[in-house]
């Protein structure tokens, strides 16, 4: 156990009834760093999350947070946490500032510095002009800045943020991505879970990919686009007519079949890592077709969540 | 900070969170009053004329207590409902991850809801007034009737607590926390004398104790010998504190958002 760590789990386990929710979740994330902790529904990101929050007791296993054991020192390990769970946590009879101000002194920060950091959140969040409305007429993505304002009001080390823009609409989880890279750019720990590949190669500098209650992947989203080894090809030609030679030249370079997306752009798998671009163009150009764009698409995370799990990350509405 | 102090700090932050917004939702009070206001008129015109009890000249003292009884049992049912909002909401989730104390977010509850019970008691007791309700003995024997009643209804609070944190629904709760109460509180000595109840459902009604609490108030209102039944009420009512209080809390320290 290195202190350095804000978030550590080794062997977590938990079962509820019948199902194993955690089979032996190992997790080590430094502190000042963004994880992201990616998975399908039921892969057991809520409960990894509910474990370090002090919400449930592991069956097996330790978690610390800043050298302390969830278990252990409960108490101590909320001092130092924030929560922003996956549904937004408001009271939505209060307005925002009766929030933020309530949830403030449940930390015993005394009414008037709860006041003054309710101030400072509201602004930095951007609902000072809403501040003082009930939060039932607000949008989803203005109760998702306020839960999270909720979540750091007492300045806490490590934040947890259980699928953060679930349910938000395009629009605002952008605005949220902008606010989770502002946090991570102070440097508070952030241990975001996502079902959204797009979110966790966005936001997070490493990702722990999770299925069915265990760890089967971690590694930068670089690293773990690289091991699935293969990237797509794309091919746009200078003239139709040319199309059938075109394709000749390319079958042989490709690792698979030569697709045709229209006329005159063609996609196929290649091997990463080749210096394909090159050998594309000398052979087109060879070949006497007039190359307009040649493209690599290294994979996507889906693709490498596929090509983990055998399976594609479903997208249905978030249970457990 | 000691633990007794941070525990009656956060129960007050939490009382104050529910009653903050009384005031916000005035509609929900105002049917909340509604309600037992309607029973005291319904039952007063419809079965008035019916039904005589021996020992009261007027079946409107023997039944108005009875409604008082009734209605601040039933406002109980708010605290299920309540908790209920607050862990499918997620908002259990966040302040069991505070560092705050467990029991304190009932207590606020369950004192927010008494407060809010005793707003709805106060118009109905100018309503029953209005409709010729006398309190037959001293000032101080009608505070201690309604001192009972509203013991009794924060007992229940806290038996509607933990069936907040049991369901799996605000629906759920909203039904679980109010079907036991119709048997409670019919089956009892609130409405008819149990003695014109067949045998069995007499001894039922004799041992419930909304009847031992309804009696000791009944008698109180009237001037009437209050005998064993206030001592009695006040045991049920400390004693359902105490035992609920620890289950519940328990309950509380366990529940999470599903």
């Amino acid at each position: 156990m290195t202190k350095d760590h804000a978030v550590q789990m080794q062997g977590v386990v938990k079962r509820f009834g019948d199902t194993l929710a955690l089979d032996g979740v190992d997790l080590a994330v430094p502190a000042g760093a963004v994880y992201g902790l990616l998975g399908p529904n039921g892969a057991g990101k809520t409960t990894s999350v509910k474990v370090l929050t002090t919400l449930i007791r592991p069956d097996a296993g330790t978690a610390i947070i800043d050298g302390i054991d969830v278990v252990e020192n409960p108490n101590d390990v909320r001092r130092r946490i924030g929560l922003t769970g996956q549904y937004a946590a408001v009271d939505e009879r209060l307005t925002a500032r009766e929030n933020l101000v309530y949830i403030g002194r449940l930390f015993h920060l005394g009414t008037a510095k709860a006041r003054l950091r309710a101030g400072e959140l509201l602004d930095r969040f951007d609902l000072a002009d809403s501040a003082d409305r009930v939060v039932k007429g607000f949008s989803g993505g203005m109760r998702r800045r306020l839960d999270i304002a909720m979540s750091l009001i007492a300045n806490p080390s490590v934040l947890f943020l259980d699928e953060p823009t679930t349910g938000l609409d395009p629009r605002s989880r952008l605005g949220m991505w902008d606010v989770i890279e502002d946090l991570a750019a102070d440097g508070t720990t952030v241990l975001l879970t996502t079902q959204y590949l797009e979110e966790a190669d966005r936001l997070a500098e490493q990702i722990v990919v999770i299925d069915q209650g265990r760890v089967i992947a971690e590694g930068t989203p670089d690293e773990l686009k690289s091991r699935t080894g293969g990237a797509l090809l794309q091919v746009s030609i200078a003239r139709a007519e040319n199309r059938e030679l075109a394709m000749s030249v390319l079958t042989p370079l490709c690792t698979g079949r030569v697709e045709v997306r229209d006329d005159r752009t063609f996609e196929a798998p290649i091997t990463a890592g080749d210096r394909v671009v090159p050998t594309v163009i000398r052979a087109l150009d060879d070949a006497g077709v007039d190359v307009l764009d040649v493209v690599v698409r290294r994979p996507s995370l889906d693709d490498v969540f596929l090509a983990l799990t055998g399976h594609v990350a479903s997208a249905e509405e978030a249970t457990s | 900070m000691n633990r007794l102090q941070a525990t009656l700090h956060d129960s007050f932050v939490e009382a104050e969170r529910h009653l903050r917004v009384i005031p916000r939702n005035i509609e929900l009070l105002i049917f909340a009053t509604i309600q037992p206001i309607m029973f005291l008129a319904l039952f007063a015109y419809v079965f008035g004329g019916s039904i005589s009890i021996p020992g009261f000249d007027n079946y409107d003292q023997f039944l108005m207590p009875g409604i008082f009884s009734q209605s601040l049992v039933f406002g109980s049912a708010f605290t299920s409902i309540g908790l209920a909002e607050d862990l499918s909401k997620g908002l259990v989730d966040r302040l069991r991850s505070l560092p705050m104390s467990r029991s304190a977010v009932i207590i606020g509850r369950t004192v927010s809801d008494l407060v809010r019970n005793l707003l709805t008691f106060g118009v109905m007791l100018v309503a029953a007034f209005l409709l010729g309700f006398r309190f037959g003995g001293s000032v101080t024997d009608a505070v201690l009737a309604t001192g009972l009643l509203v013991l009794f209804s924060y007992a229940l609070s806290w038996v509607q607590a933990l069936i907040g944190l049991a369901v799996s629904s605000v629906e759920a709760a909203n039904s679980a926390g109010f079907i036991w109460m119709f048997p409670l509180t019919f089956v009892s000595s609130a409405f008819v004398d149990p003695s014109t109840m067949p045998g069995w459902l007499e001894a039922v009604a004799n041992a419930n104790p909304f009847t031992v609490v309804t009696n000791a108030a009944r008698s109180l209102y009237n001037g009437l010998p209050v005998g064993n039944d206030a001592w009695l009420s006040l045991a049920w009512s400390v004693g359902l504190v105490v035992v609920f209080s620890m289950i519940a809390t328990r309950k509380f320290s366990r529940s999470t958002s599903s």
